[in-house]
């Protein structure tokens, strides 16, 4: 609810708030200049009747002394029926320059206050304004929720893209600054309106009673003497030929009248609380008279472009990964209802399938992800759960609520349920997740439909096999269809290769891909976009290779960046493994067919703590890339285990070289068959224990990468490390600081 | 462009009733460049001593921006049963407003001046940017303002 409104306001109103943005964030700059060109210091020792009495002989036709907010002076004044103003010098009196305001300046404020059309403008100018503090509002609500809670609000964000990231992270920074351009601004606004009583009504009547003698020299004047420059705002000075006009004076506490033959201060009065909170108000929208306020809100003004094109790219995102799914029946009017938890979306694919095919059956069929598990479906007389599972045996994203609310859910009698579980049998806890659900709706009560069946590596007959079980049970014929579609691949070639630990049974290879040459001569068209450059990825992110033969693509870790102008990769030979294997016999010159996925929470955070990497065989693929890319010189400590040093230490020579340079602070090997000393890398983490406690006392991040034995040996050393400085593996996680890349 | 003014007939005859004889007047004010917004601009009758007589015409649309036509605002008091009915739109840099009405004949030739005061946002307030007596050899004699005011005359 909150995000639909955050982003319907955000692209409703783009222009509106670009526009106020950027001119705000230029306006932003004067304070500062004009503060630069002033002379401010000191000028609380002289009084306006000591500047004026030196002006006097100066300037003999003044008419007028401003002094604005940042300390300029301006006398105005009329020479041969010319007006003129310039800037002068508080001590000396003396000219400092002509004083003229840039016609682009006048133009920008224009632009900011009314886009240059006048009150129809400045109704849109509120409107933005409003629309930027309800966008700040609602961007805080969402930050709050996705940090969990105000206390944790300064936690490091995660996000699945660079986009993302950057709008939360530059949002968060420029949140206050924001609202608080946004809330003075519309304050304003609603003032020219008159929703707010108007500050300038409150003044004095001019006096009744002037002297009208002879006027008294302007430095002589009693009134003026009491006022030092800095109080000063303006001084408007009597009509030459006329004996009953005054000064009038404004200066920071109030405004009022001077008599030019008396020098008496006649109807003075001081601002009220109206004119105050104004002054207050538009000093914090404007900034003037602070100018370090000005560069801070015109700081965070420049925000808007990043945060709006952020925005978009997070939206167009989300909006694209929604699945469009045609006649979708209400939940409180379908009799078949369908609930999906996927991680990537790639489980919408065969829901939608069954979606469709119960419809063309006649059905009435409700489909939306686990969480919008509704309290109630009146109608439904079957539910079908399609959900994956995420990393060991979790709920995956569009699942995350769904046992908390499945036990909101107060249907006595229940739904009868088919559960369908995704995964790979690869992994250990093969559709842990669809196993949880199961268990949840069995002890909640709710009759099975079907016993739960589990599709690995999105088989296609698997899914069919289901769909015709599924109709039987339902006395209709159902015939489900779905083979995932295939993601845009590249073709890469073998550049090179280095081979490892063939003598102690863990061959291990670094593959080095490029883009594969094009066969076709170039056009100007792919020069010009340079069509051979790898796709965008970093280290940490994964690589989908499809070995010939299987529909289904294997991930690896990247051991570099794009931007090192190579993919490398590290692959451990596995005895069954179909893809290792092809891997293991490419030959330098073939090709493979690949995708990225991008995998952001696997990646050395941005700020200056020291980083642990801990890894063992292949697992040391992305940790090198990070280390490889530590152009910053970030303290890097490598923790890493290999068999045996002669045959398996894997990018021995590389480390060697990045410890000379910087680019890694401290290595420790473990290796496993040696005869002394032998031990894995979680041994020799307990080893180093003070080291590490140190490190992760201040605030050290860790990054973990292996296989899953080892990701769990570590995590029990690490445990065992931390438990005297009351933290856990599992707090650090929370935090964002234990980070695991697992396979 | 040039912002053409005509007093509402009703007041016309009310002015031309009250005085025997009347006569109609125009004023042609033209603004300089001055490269800002609108400008207020008050035109209102004074006596020789400078006193405010009578106002005659107000530009500009917002009365709370009136009181920086500090002279007419002094003389006037601000006070709205003053300008009833003689105010119009401000106008813009560089344009010329012109402005018609009926004026008693006692007040030609009897020593009062025409006055005009001129202000923009954010700039500086021109008290008295053109004064000049109000007389039968003044027709059609060009003063150059001090202020925003380019040029000023009046005829009958």
């Amino acid at each position: 609810m909150i995000r639909k409104l955050h982003s319907i306001l955000g692209l409703s109103a783009v222009l509106l708030v670009l526009v106020l943005a950027i001119s705000g964030a230029i306006l932003s700059i004067n304070p500062t200049i004009e503060r630069s060109q002033a002379t401010v210091m000191g000028t609380s020792a002289i009084t306006v009747a000591e500047l004026t009495g030196k002006l006097a002989k100066r300037y003999p036709k003044i008419e007028q002394l401003q002094r604005s907010p940042s300390g300029t002076l301006i006398v105005y004044y009329t020479d041969n029926n010319q007006a003129g103003a310039d800037r002068i010098d508080p001590f000396t009196a003396e000219t400092i320059g002509p004083y003229t305001v840039p016609a682009f300046k006048t133009w920008l404020k224009n632009l900011h206050r009314s886009y240059l059309l006048d009150n129809p403008g400045r109704i849109a100018v509120a409107l933005g304004a409003l629309v930027m503090l309800l966008i700040s509002i609602s961007g805080t609500l969402m930050l709050i929720n996705s940090t969990g809670g105000w206390r944790h609000f300064f936690r490091p964000i995660q996000g699945s893209t660079l986009a993302q990231r950057l709008h939360s992270r530059i949002g968060r920074l420029a949140l206050i600054a924001l609202m608080l351009s946004a809330l003075t601004g519309l304050y304003m606004s609603l003032e020219t309106f008159e929703f707010i009583p108007d500050h300038q009504t409150a003044e004095p009547a001019f006096p009744q009673q002037v002297d009208g003698g002879e006027p008294a020299a302007i430095g002589s004047l009693t009134a003026l003497k009491n006022i030092p420059v800095s109080e000063l705002r303006e001084l408007v000075y009597p009509y030459p030929q006329d004996a009953y006009d005054v000064y009038s004076i404004r200066t920071q506490q109030g405004m009022g009248f001077i008599d030019q033959s008396t020098g008496q201060l006649l109807a003075f009065r001081p601002y009220n609380s109206q004119q105050k909170i104004y002054e207050f108000i538009y000093m914090l929208h404007t900034g003037e008279g602070l100018w370090w306020l000005a560069l801070l809100l015109g700081l965070s003004a420049l925000t808007v472009p990043v945060m709006t094109w952020t925005g978009i790219q997070v939206w167009w995102r989300r909006r694209r990964a929604i699945p469009r799914i045609r006649n979708n029946s209400k939940a409180q009017s379908a009799d078949s209802i369908i609930l999906v938890g996927s991680e990537n979306n790639s489980t919408w694919g065969f829901a939608i399938n069954l979606h469709d095919a119960l419809n063309s059956a006649g059905y009435q069929v409700h489909t939306a992800a686990m969480n919008k598990l509704a309290d109630t479906y009146p109608k439904a007389q079957r539910l079908f759960i399609l959900t994956a599972t995420y990393g060991d045996g979790d709920a995956p994203a569009s699942a995350r609520q769904f046992l908390k609310r499945l036990q909101q859910v107060n249907d006595s009698e229940g739904i009868p349920y088919a559960v369908l579980g995704f995964g790979d049998r690869q992994f250990p806890k093969f559709c842990g997740y669809a196993l949880q659900v199961t268990d949840a709706l069995q002890q909640k009560g709710w009759p099975a439909l079907l016993i739960t069946e589990m599709i690995d590596r999105q088989s296609s007959q698997t899914f069919a096999r289901w769909g015709e079980a599924i109709g039987q049970k339902i006395g209709t014929e159902l015939t489900l269809d779905y083979s995932p579609p295939q993601p845009k691949t590249v073709t890469l070639q073998l550049t090179d290769r280095t081979d490892y630990g063939e003598q102690v049974q863990a061959p291990t290879s670094v593959l080095r891909f490029k883009m594969a040459d094009q066969a076709q001569p170039k056009g100007w068209l792919q020069s010009l976009f340079n069509t051979s450059k790898l796709p965008h990825f970093e280290a940490g992110d994964l690589v989908g290779i499809l070995p010939p033969g299987s529909p289904v693509p294997r991930y690896y870790s990247l051991a570099s960046d794009s931007r090192n102008g190579v993919l490398e990769i590290c692959v451990r030979k596995l005895p069954d493994g179909l893809c290792s294997n092809f891997l293991h016999n490419l030959k330098t010159g073939e090709t493979i067919e690949a995708f990225i996925q991008e995998n952001p929470q696997f990646r050395p955070a941005s700020n200056k703590k020291p980083i642990i990497l801990i890894s063992a065989g292949a697992g040391i693929g992305p940790l090198i890339g990070f280390i490889r890319n530590n152009k910053s010189r970030h303290p890097m400590y490598l923790y890493w285990g290999g068999r045996k040093p002669e045959s398996d230490f894997l990018y021995q020579q590389e480390l060697q070289i990045y410890l000379d340079d910087n680019r890694l602070t401290g290595l420790n090997t473990a290796f496993s068959r040696i005869p002394e000393n032998s031990g894995y890398v979680q041994d020799k983490l307990i080893t180093d224990t003070e080291h590490i406690r140190a490190l992760v006392q201040n605030n050290a991040q860790i990054l973990v990468c292996g296989g899953r034995k080892m990701a769990v040996g570590v995590s029990t050393a690490m445990n065992e490390i931390l438990a005297p400085i009351e933290l856990d593996v599992a707090s650090l996680k929370a935090d964002g600081r234990y980070r695991e890349d697992v396979y | 462009m040039t912002y053409r003014t005509l007093i509402p007939a009703a007041l016309a005859i009310v002015l031309s009733t009250m005085a025997a004889n009347a006569r109609e007047i125009t004023f042609t004010t033209e603004l300089k460049n001055y490269g800002g917004d609108g400008a207020y601009v008050a035109l209102y009758l004074t006596n020789e001593a400078g006193q405010y007589q009578q106002t005659l015409w107000i530009a500009g649309e917002k009365s709370k921006y009136y009181k920086h036509l500090s002279g007419w605002a002094r003389g006037s008091g601000q006070r709205s049963s003053e300008y009833d009915g003689l105010t119009g739109a401000s106008v813009a840099a560089g344009k010329t407003m012109t402005v018609t009405l009926d004026l008693a004949d006692s007040l030609i030739d009897s020593g009062h001046q025409i006055r005009v005061d001129t202000a923009v946002e954010d700039m500086r307030d021109n008290r008295y940017d053109v004064v000049v007596p109000l007389t039968t050899e003044g027709v059609n004699q060009i003063t150059a303002g001090r202020g925003y005011v380019q040029s000023f005359s009046y005829s009958f």
